[in-house]
């Protein structure tokens, strides 16, 4: 298969058909926190675009040239087994670093996205992406392809369930079931609506 | 009832985990497409909170103030990897079905909120005492919702056929997929919230939801790490 057949294949994937909230449960938590109205869940989506697309680079790079360089295995040095708590570290330090710089350097991003960057610190979908790039064996750009398809699903999703919220937030709905509890039953109801693209690829 | 029972019945009922605080919600959701990946992540998080808030506990007076929460992350992830390679070695088939919700225990904000708000408080016994009450609390939570999607989705009980022996019994298959997951949380919440209602009427009131279901990042447990932050830039 194609390179571009390939990419197109691992973008559509992971942004629609595998969507990173709706079935695999990662980053739940600014997607049941921020979603309550559209423009700040754009905001939100948009950050995570934007770190996780730099985080898969970074510890794609990192993973490639540090913890599985070819050099060091061959003599008998394996330092995989750190991948964890090196990426980990790495995505804290890299959200505190783009933090600073768009303050410093783009203050317009960063009066819409600054607020949600250190939100996204311990979000657990960029450690998971970064995590996943390995289990797949991704090269550094399919790496990076993931990573940012992947936060355009997030972005799909959390900007659906803000539209659907502010559309419900004036129904009648029964009292134990306002707040969080309709969230997640729309939530289940969005779920099934993705199932159906499982068909796709 | 001493301290140490004192912190078991705070971690397994009175603010339990899953149930009252609500945290850690992604392998909540996650993991609990049956009984037995919800026990085998209740228990792995748990050994990972026992021995965080130990040695979280013990070097509390030497770590400085102004990278603790580093400190601890590098404290959890170590232990993470950890379990992470004894559960390649040794169970290979829950290692398989946990996948990469094994090293994401590192990013469960119940872990770093009992760091955050107890072992680095209190000495090294009651934080061993606390881990294993709030670790045994999430994992009552994850095998109670796994039990109940399994039941329903497959119909069988920890893997033995249960409802699916009764003949002309067809399982609800979209339970054990993740539009179930959802479903069952939300009705767990409406159900929550109606306790929580009660309990409020009779004058002893539950402790709120401290995670993000609550859409308050002020009492997260990681709120260390960002609310600060978030602040000024809502000033600014």
């Amino acid at each position: 298969m194609s390179t571009l057949a390939s990419l197109m294949l691992i973008a559509v994937g992971s942004a629609i058909v595998n969507n990173v909230v709706l079935s695999q449960f990662l980053g739940i938590c600014p997607f049941l926190g921020v979603s309550k109205n559209t423009k700040t869940a754009a905001g939100m989506g948009g950050a995570v675009i934007f770190v996780i697309t730099i985080a898969s680079f970074v510890t794609g790079l990192i993973y490639k040239y540090v913890l599985a360089n070819p050099a060091l295995l061959a003599k008998n040095i394996d330092l995989r087994y750190l991948q964890t708590i090196v990426f980990i570290l790495v995505i804290a330090a890299l959200v505190q670093f783009v933090e600073m710089f768009l303050k410093k350097q783009m203050p317009p991003l960063y009066e819409s996205l600054g607020v949600f960057l250190p939100l996204i610190t311990t979000n657990c979908a960029v450690l998971g992406v970064a995590l996943n790039c390995v289990t797949f064996e991704y090269n550094l750009l399919e790496s990076v392809v993931y990573g940012f398809s992947t936060a355009v699903g997030f972005f799909i999703a959390i900007v659906l369930m803000a539209g659907i919220r502010e559309k419900i937030e004036y129904n009648d709905i029964p009292k134990p079931f306002k707040g969080t509890a309709i969230v997640l039953l729309t939530a289940c109801l969005m779920s099934i609506a993705f199932m159906g693209f499982s068909g796709m690829i | 009832m001493n301290k140490y029972a004192e912190r078991l019945y705070n971690g397994i009922i009175k603010e339990n985990p899953t149930f009252v605080l609500m945290l850690g919600m992604c392998p909540t959701l996650a993991v609990t497409s049956s009984a037995i990946n919800g026990l085998g992540m209740g228990l792995s998080t748990t050994v990972v909170l026992v021995f965080a808030n130990l040695l979280i506990s013990l070097f509390r007076k030497v770590i400085p103030n102004g990278v603790r929460i580093p400190a601890f992350i590098v404290i959890v992830a170590s232990l993470v990897t950890i379990v992470q390679l004894l559960m390649q070695a040794y169970m290979q088939d829950l290692s398989k079905a946990l996948g990469v919700y094994i090293p994401l225990i590192v990013v469960n904000c119940i872990i770093l909120g009992r760091a955050e708000s107890y072992a680095s408080k209190n000495g090294p016994v009651e934080s061993i005492f606390d881990g294993v009450g709030m670790g045994l609390g999430f994992t009552v939570g994850l095998t109670l919702i796994g039990l109940i999607r399994e039941i329903l989705g497959a119909g069988t009980f920890f893997n033995r056929p249960f409802l699916s022996a009764i003949e002309g019994f067809t399982p609800i298959t979209i339970f054990i997929m993740a539009p179930g997951a959802f479903l069952v949380l939300g009705f767990l919440v409406a159900g929550m919230n109606i306790i929580r209602k009660k309990m409020d009427d009779r004058g002893t009131p539950l402790a709120e939801p401290a995670g993000c279901l609550s859409g308050d990042c002020a009492h997260c447990g990681q709120s260390a790490m960002c609310t600060g932050k978030s602040k000024e830039g809502e000033k600014a």
